[in-house]
């Protein structure tokens, strides 16, 4: 990934002061949001019996409540609560502060080949460090069965570097509701014993992907296809 | 805390750390460390919100507030509180999840015939 985006997407990385706190009001409050790629990807969950679900936001009750009700397993991995990990930050040769990708991978999206039909990506690749981008794309390649389905969001230039992450919540075969994911710190003990200080919550926006760079993340998958919504987010629903 | 209680209650306190095999016939409230294997069938398991478990449980219900990394096999319900932590797989007949809880790992929900076999 690192050769493919390093220079062109940067453009909102550490471009204003560091996280910020929000309210208790803006928190609680939820919206609703109609999704086409969800849309197109609900006709799956309703025609075929017993589907294989990967659901990579903030774990989410109404999900897996969804899936579960329509007779589905539903696998939750909270990938960005997981890149947080204390342990994942080592340095590269130019002594640049990464993560460490083979680590993440060797903790996380441990599954066997071929078996999920659907991943609900949600707006991961935006706000997932940069390192670690291109390996989790490749790893979903694997675990996604040939012809299963993806869904992630990419924000446009218009949104803003500012743009708060959401949780989201399936509420019907095409709306959602979206939810402000807030800062929260936690204690966890590492490793070595010692404690650290971890932000489990409270995510920005790393960069912006154009369609080009999109294509180019997703080029290993049979087809690609681009729902333009009026909230500066398309929807990218591809297909393995 | 509202667990599923059905009459006794057993407690685990904050300052103890188990590790083996634990099994019974009442409802078992941990809020220190378990590691090994819970099994209460016909009873419900509460972790507290300073437990942390880590093992296979098999119980009728698992109320979860702390940490637990293992299986969980629930013949009614569970439960995770907004301050859950579980990583392992859950299969249950029904689940409630509160906002803020973190799950890695499948769901599965079975019907009451399947919890009886």
């Amino acid at each position: 990934m690192a050769s493919v985006t390093q220079n062109f997407m940067k453009l909102f990385r550490g471009s204003s002061g560091g996280p910020q706190t929000t309210s208790p009001a803006q928190t609680s409050q939820k919206l609703t949001r109609r999704s086409s790629g969800l849309g197109e990807l609900a006709r799956t969950w309703d025609t075929e019996k017993s589907l294989c679900v990967l659901d990579l936001g903030s774990t989410s009750g109404a999900n897996i409540r969804h899936f579960t009700e329509r007779g589905h397993r539903i696998y939750s991995e909270d990938l960005l609560t997981a890149s947080t990990e204390p342990g994942l930050v080592t340095k590269d040769e130019q002594g640049n502060v990464v993560l460490d990708s083979r680590q993440f991978l060797a903790d996380n999206l441990v599954y066997p080949a071929a078996h999920f039909d659907v991943v609900l990506c949600w707006n991961l690749p935006d706000y997932l460090d940069e390192s670690l981008v291109r390996p989790v794309v490749g790893r979903l390649w694997s675990v996604l069965k040939p012809g299963g389905m993806l869904l992630a969001f990419f924000h446009t230039r218009d949104a803003g570097p500012d743009s708060p992450c959401y949780r989201f919540h399936i509420v019907g075969n095409d709306t959602l509701e979206m939810q402000r994911i807030v800062l929260k710190r936690e204690a966890r003990r590492g490793p070595t014993g010692a404690v650290h200080t971890a932000i489990t919550d409270g995510f920005r926006l790393q960069r912006v992907f154009n369609n080009r760079h999109i294509e180019t993340l997703f080029r290993d998958f049979a087809s690609i296809k681009f729902f333009l919504a009026r909230d500066n987010v398309r929807e990218v629903l591809v297909v393995r | 805390m509202s667990a599923p209680l059905t009459g006794e209650l057993a407690q685990i306190g904050k300052s103890v750390v188990i590790k083996g095999e634990l099994s019974g016939s009442e409802d078992l409230y941990v809020d220190g460390q378990v590691e090994g294997s819970i099994a209460l069938k016909t009873n419900s398991l509460t972790v507290g919100p300073n437990g942390q478990v880590k093992a296979s449980v098999e119980a009728k219900g698992v109320v979860v507030q702390g940490k637990l990394e293992g299986n969980v096999q629930a013949s009614d319900r569970v439960e995770l509180r907004k301050s859950a932590v579980v990583t392992g797989d859950i299969t249950t007949q029904r689940i409630s999840i509160e906002e803020g809880a973190y799950l890695k790992g499948k769901v599965d929900i079975h019907g009451k015939a399947e919890a009886k076999k």
